[in-house]
């Protein structure tokens, strides 16, 4: 068993069957994960947090902005450290709207994903012509700037943040409860499979070439006529989108923003669970999501060291696996060239 | 709005000068890695952290100061600030080895992506400032004050303080010391030649190992400095104040050019410039703004940072 692998054998099973066996496996999956909120008895149980909502905040969420950042990161080889920015776009469009209109979440849901796209295409311009650390730094910057203006300017309150922020309508009769969040991590469920329809969709076509041409090596792929900056640019509003989805998510279920929410600590974990999960594998980017999400309130039992031990995990997964639990196939990976893009 | 920056002008000018030298050599300890391993060392803000601990730790500890001793003088002061130096330098550089070592060696010996290992940096961070967290229980740290802060002289309404002079002088001086180090001696040939080309430099006999260690010794104990000179001048510290400190001097460092110790220099003093003035001008709350928007000024029209890199890279 010295060389099992995990991802090899579930891409085995896959290539394996045929059409009606996917459908089979495909429904089995999301049927599984659709009953997640019902396993609140198990071992899975959370310590202090309700579990159904840890189930929404931050595993269901995180996974969302997981997939949403590894299309920055991990199909295009962009490193952006600003990811939140697009996080509290979202969670403000719909914090603000809900304030002074009588939008509901789900009329709401279009506008966040826009603003939160408008700013990607805003920053992406002037800054994806800069590479590697460079827009590190920038994106770092950017995350950082939006977190200070809200905490500043007036019409956002400031640090007192924004509350009362509306419960999303009922949806087929079904109506949300603070106390019973199964419903709320259902909408998020139905996200994550548009955003994993989308990113999988897109792989296999033009943006996704140019992606993956884009991340193995920029210059070459420029020379071969692929409009580099363009596809740079709708990567990073991809990106953008669905961290603006998972805002405006997650003001919803929250129903109280306020600045210290949006820190430079959600862009590095979230990059955090992309890396850690296996970096452009969507599959290990969700279950780094995932596990990353939910672990710190598993282990909340030993509330004061859960950091450090968080800590420790990432730095032991990463020296023992460097490609993430997951990793995507050996010949997706590029070429590692000192100085190159991460 | 600018009558206070008009009216400070030069005590914003010169205070300003005494933090940029403290982000100068936090920005060294950014910039020598990253000038021979093309990696942000993100534990590097944490560092300067327990740093900062090292000279509290010595004037507490091994002096027996507290808040209420009364401050030293003469050759006592001098060889207890000199002790506090030491043990910042010591706290720090030891623990940038720690960290080379444990989140880092692995996975450069495996020739791995640069994200992993930035993820390792970041997890690494994470248990250096918890750690600290959980010895400190939360609370900032004082630091006793062991300089009379006496204002020497008022140059044009300004003044300049102990404090601030000693910061200055001191800090000059081991940024040239630590600059020479890498520009005159063997090793410092050595992790020029490593960040020219690696491979190269193997094939010549240098021993990678031995000097990226030292290479992470050098930025931490530049770190380290830095820390001393903080404590020296805020008289405090807690556990989560290398972020911002260590955010504003990566800033620094690749403003100036990162990878260029000089660059670094003169970054880290436009920085703590900027920063005083911004705040004179707009707010204190507006001052990282500010920053971030000189980055991305000088990202845009000169991309490699004001100085360049101190060495081409292959794609830039």
């Amino acid at each position: 068993m010295k060389n099992f692998n995990l991802r090899d054998f579930g891409a085995g099973i896959w290539e394996r069957s045929n059409r009606y066996q996917r459908i089979a496996i495909v429904l089995l999956v999301i049927t599984l994960a659709a009953l997640l909120p019902f396993a609140g008895a198990s071992f899975l149980a959370t310590p202090v947090a309700a579990y159904d909502a840890v189930l929404v905040y931050p595993v269901a969420i995180f996974v969302l902005m997981s997939l949403g950042l590894n299309i920055v990161v991990g199909k295009s080889g962009m490193l952006d450290l600003g990811y939140v920015a697009f996080f509290a776009i979202g969670a403000y469009t719909n914090g603000l709207l809900s304030m002074h209109t009588g939008l509901n979440t789900w009329e709401i849901m279009p506008i966040g994903i826009g603003a939160a796209m408008f700013a990607g295409v805003l920053l992406g311009i002037p800054t994806l012509r800069l590479r590697g650390d460079y827009l590190a730094i920038v994106t770092l910057g950017f995350g950082e700037i939006i977190r200070i203006v809200a905490l500043n300017v007036s019409w956002t309150n400031g640090p007192n943040g924004i509350s009362g922020i509306q419960m999303p309508p009922p949806i087929l009769g079904k109506e949300f409860a603070l106390d019973d969040q199964k419903l709320f991590f259902w909408v998020v469920l139905v996200m994550i499979l548009l955003t994993i329809w989308m990113i999988r969709r897109l792989t296999v076509r033009r943006p996704g070439r140019a992606w993956e041409a884009i991340r193995q090596d920029e210059d070459a792929a420029e020379l071969m006529g692929v409009p580099t900056l363009k596809y740079k640019i709708w990567s990073f509003t991809l990106g953008a989108a669905i961290g603006g989805a998972a805002g405006v998510l997650y003001a919803a279920k929250n129903l109280f923003i306020s600045p210290e929410m949006f820190t430079l600590n959600v862009s590095i974990l979230i990059l955090a669970c992309v890396v850690f999960g296996g970096i452009g594998n969507i599959w290990g980017v969700i279950l780094g999501g995932a596990i990353l999400g939910y672990l710190p309130d598993r282990i909340r039992f030993i509330s004061d060291a859960r950091l450090l031990v968080f800590g420790l995990v990432l730095v032991v997964v990463m020296n023992f696996r460097p490609d993430g639990l997951l990793p995507r196939k050996k010949r997706e990976k590029a070429l590692i060239k000192k100085g190159a893009n991460a | 709005m600018f009558t206070v920056f008009i009216d400070q002008f030069w005590q914003l000018t010169v205070s300003g000068i005494a933090l940029g030298f403290i982000y100068v050599l936090i920005a060294l300890g950014y910039t020598m890695v990253y000038g021979v391993l093309r990696m942000i060392n993100f534990a590097n803000s944490e560092i300067f952290m327990w740093g900062t601990f090292g000279a509290i730790v010595a004037s507490r500890d091994l002096f027996g100061y507290n808040q209420t001793s009364e401050p030293a003088h003469g050759a006592k002061l001098a060889l207890v600030l000199f002790v506090q130096l030491f043990a910042s330098m010591a706290f720090a550089g030891l623990t940038a080895v720690t960290v080379e070592f444990v989140a880092y060696r692995r996975l450069r010996a495996k020739g791995t992506n640069r994200l992993a290992t930035l993820i390792s940096a970041i997890g690494m961070s994470m248990v250096l400032s918890e750690v600290m967290r959980l010895l400190t229980a939360s609370r900032p740290v004082g630091s006793p004050r062991i300089l009379e802060k006496v204002i020497l002289v008022e140059v044009w309404g300004a003044q300049i303080r102990l404090d601030t002079l000693i910061t200055i002088v001191a800090a000059g001086a081991i940024f040239i010391i630590l600059e020479r180090f890498v520009k005159l001696s063997r090793m410092g040939k050595a992790i020029r030649a490593v960040s020219m080309n690696e491979d190269a430099a193997k094939l010549m006999g240098i021993n990678l190992n031995r000097v990226i260690t030292t290479t992470f010794l050098v930025g931490g104990l530049a770190t380290g400095a830095a820390g001393f000179f903080y404590v020296t001048v805020y008289e405090y510290t807690k556990f989560n104040i290398g972020f911002t400190m260590g955010l504003a001097a990566f800033t620094a460092a690749v403003i100036g050019g990162i990878g260029n110790i000089r660059g670094a220099f003169f970054g880290g003093v436009a920085l703590g410039l900027a920063e005083v003035y911004a705040s004179a001008i707009l707010g204190t709350q507006w001052k990282s703004v500010t920053i971030f928007i000189v980055l991305v000024l000088v990202l845009l029209f000169k991309p490699s940072g004001l100085f360049g890199e101190a060495v081409t890279q292959t794609r830039a």
